[in-house]
């Protein structure tokens, strides 16, 4: 792919005869993938169980931005509890007759296509334990950048270019799979490069460059047209909580729609925080919004200063790496960084150091 | 009817909105648009429509009921309803201005009424616009919904060089006098016209909204007659596997009208405040036990058979979907009604009725 820039039709038909191959041989029992929409961009997440409908309703095109890693925290979950009905039943029935015959666990995996960005909050998941991998076969597949989601055909022929998300991927190598398809070279993944553009944090500097009354006009501007919708909390693969805090009455910070704008204001920094050191930067908050709020900036702005503080870091890049949120140090800096930092950005590098 | 030329708009709005509250939509820094109060220098947008639809004027995300202030053993009660004061809205597309009968009448035609919607209703004038330029992800003719003749207290066109205004109400005639006086007073010429160049530009707009892609899909299979039969189609389980379950579709839909009710306590005293709510969240009338839908599928389904085929079902055939599309546009997963018809009209599942009768 990155060398001799396959079509993405050329992709789909191999992800297509693929996923056929798997289904057939046994290997796996569900598909998840992207199926065909109404128009070229209204693509959606989906599952896949028959050849035929793969062939005829799968789709692999610059409009499947939408990473499809989390779903497989309810697929896993689907499995592990079929399994674990046939073990406890298995348990119950030898215990009353030690020879009563035991049923066979059920055999059910489920197979899923991940660009390289899907791969980090696929590899995060795993380290969180939300995904059992023994029940995913894991695909990983090339990607050249997707397009910035539109809302309606007059703005998709417009929109045709690589979302700014893409512009500042943080490169083209997949984490953790089972398998890759269409990526001949793997050493060369490393290279990052939709676009020109190699400015991530551009725009979290220029919003730090701001004074900080300019920086509130900008997000209270922002976030005053959210209207709770829950949309970029339920599409985060950081945000896998049984039972949101917003979601439970008992919390005494639930909130369908906020008394008041503060409160507004607030679900989303809350939730920037809850998701710190944890975010693959993937930016699907962002591109869910029904109100093009640029969300991923204050997780992005967390992540420069998780660089910045504890040196740097990217979450989802393998297994092991014990995230610096939950990684004390003695050496750690101190929470007054926090404050020297804002004072006076010059002297951060000697607050840094010093502490 | 009545005539302004176009380069006397931004003028009009200004002797409209200085004398009332008027709210227009506005460009916002998205690049999207919505409804925003009128303020000097704000320019209608040329936006098809506002991400937000116009039911937020009168049922909107959050609105105190009543206020309580405790100040020892004296309890202050206050009644927010008698604060409003007259307002219009203008740019209301014929899809929204469709919507509000279809909430009216479940807060205004039914018992209880709504009294807080119902004064928003009173209060609100509602300027409609002709869609000159309407998306492939419209289908508001699907539901007999005219984008060539808005409805609402007045009517209005825009054409490349003038607006027309057309009252349909007592309202919209008190507008419209009022109209009258206040470009005399600004020396604007907002003067009798005849319908010629609206006629022209309806049947454009017809022969547009005639070819759009959702606006003949077919109903039949949504009667309540066989509202069993679509309720226990297989299908609601594909459909839904990989919903969200977030709420955008409910907020930005024009006929959404649920909502929850809540106690804010201010320190000092109680407000009780509502605010939207949405079917599709797992804590969606958590009421006396739980949501008595316990799985997406469930909620998921409940929205589409409510809209398709309950509603209808008490409303004499009357759809709450008044295919404004912007579900097409806002959904995260571009999950929508319109694959959803889709879905059962292609399925086995789903017979289709053999008699429509007593049903829609």
């Amino acid at each position: 792919m990155q060398d001799n820039k396959m079509t993405y039709e050329s992709i789909q038909t191999q992800l297509v005869s693929r996923a056929k191959q798997l289904l057939s041989e046994g290997k796996v029992q569900r598909v998840v993938g992207w199926r065909k929409g109404l128009f070229d961009y209204d693509v959606t997440p989906s599952l896949f169980t028959t050849a035929d409908d793969l062939e005829k309703n799968f789709v692999y095109s610059e409009w499947c931005g939408a990473n499809l890693s989390k779903y497989l925290v309810k697929e896993t979950r689907a499995i592990e509890t079929a399994k674990d009905t046939v073990r406890t039943n298995n348990a119950m029935a030898k215990a009353k007759d030690p020879n009563a015959p035991q049923a066979a666990e059920p055999m059910a995996k489920v197979a899923v296509f991940l660009k390289p960005c899907d791969t980090y909050s696929f590899t995060e998941l795993l380290k969180e334990h939300r995904i059992n991998r023994d029940d995913v076969y894991a695909i990983g597949i090339p990607c050249n950048g997707m397009y910035e989601s539109v809302t309606d055909n007059k703005t998709a022929e417009q929109a045709k270019q690589i979302a700014e998300r893409c512009t500042v991927c943080k490169n083209k190598m997949h984490i953790t799979y089972d398998e890759l398809l269409c990526c001949d070279d793997e050493s060369k993944a490393t290279a990052r490069s939709f676009g020109e553009k190699d400015g991530r944090f551009d725009m979290v500097e220029k919003i730090e460059a701001l004074s900080s009354d300019e920086r509130f006009a900008f997000w209270q501007n922002e976030l005053s047209r959210c209207i709770r919708c829950n949309a970029c909390r339920d599409v985060c693969p950081a945000c896998t909580c049984e039972h949101c805090i917003f979601d439970n009455p008992k919390s005494g910070a639930s909130q369908k729609v906020a008394a008041d704008s503060f409160e507004e204001n607030m679900y989303h920094i809350i939730r920037a925080w809850h998701v710190a050191g944890r975010c693959v930067d993937c930016g699907e908050c962002s591109r869910v919004c029904p109100q093009s709020i640029p969300l991923h900036l204050l997780n992005r702005k967390f992540i420069k200063d998780i660089n910045e503080i504890y040196g740097p870091y990217t979450s989802g890049s393998d297994l092991d790496t014990k995230p610096p949120m939950l990684n004390y140090k003695a050496e750690d800096a101190e929470p007054s960084v926090v404050y020297s930092r804002d004072k006076s950005p010059a002297d951060s590098t000697a607050a840094n150091g010093g502490n | 009817m009545y005539t302004l030329p176009l380069s006397q708009l931004d003028s009009f709005f200004e002797a409209v909105g200085t004398k009332m509250p008027l709210y227009i939509p506005q460009d916002n820094t998205s690049g999207k648009a919505d409804f925003v109060r009128w303020t000097k220098g704000a320019h209608l947008s040329k936006a098809l429509k506002t991400v937000r639809s116009a039911k937020d004027f009168f049922l909107p995300k959050t609105e105190t009921l009543v206020s309580y202030k405790l100040e020892g053993k004296k309890i202050e009660i206050d009644d927010p309803r008698k604060e409003l004061e007259d307002f219009v809205v203008f740019g209301v597309r014929a899809c929204d201005a469709a919507s509000f009968a279809i909430v009216d009448n479940v807060y205004i035609k039914q018992t209880p009424v709504d009294t807080y919607y119902k004064n928003r209703r009173e209060h609100g004038v509602v300027i409609t616009l002709a869609c000159t330029d309407p998306a492939q992800t419209c289908f508001c003719k699907l539901y007999d919904i005219d984008a060539a003749d808005p409805k609402g207290d007045v009517s209005a066109w825009i054409t490349s060089d003038a607006l027309y205004l057309n009252a349909n109400t007592d309202k919209g005639n008190k507008f419209v006098e009022a109209a009258l006086s206040l470009s005399k007073q600004n020396k604007l010429s907002l003067s009798e016209s005849d319908d010629k160049a609206v006629s022209a530009q309806q049947k454009d707009i017809r022969a547009k909204t005639e070819k759009l892609p959702f606006v003949h899909l077919d109903l039949a299979k949504f009667a309540g007659s066989n509202m069993m039969n679509v309720f226990n189609a297989k299908l609601w389980e594909d459909l839904s596997h990989t919903c969200l379950g977030c709420g955008t579709c409910t907020y930005v839909c024009p006929t959404c009208m649920c909502f929850d009710v809540r106690d804010f306590d201010t320190g000092h005293g109680i407000k009780q405040f509502r605010c939207w709510d949405s079917c599709m969240y797992s804590d969606f009338t958590k009421m006396a036990a739980a949501n008595p839908r316990l799985t997406q599928k469930e909620r998921f389904r409940q929205r589409f058979m409510h809209k398709l085929v309950y509603y209808p079902m008490e409303h004499n055939g009357l759809r709450s979907c008044v295919g404004c599309g912007r579900c097409l546009e806002s959904c995260p997963i571009h999950m929508n009604i319109v694959k959803v018809i889709k879905a059962v009209n292609e399925s086995s599942d789903v017979p289709v009725p053999t008699t429509t009768k007593g049903a829609n």
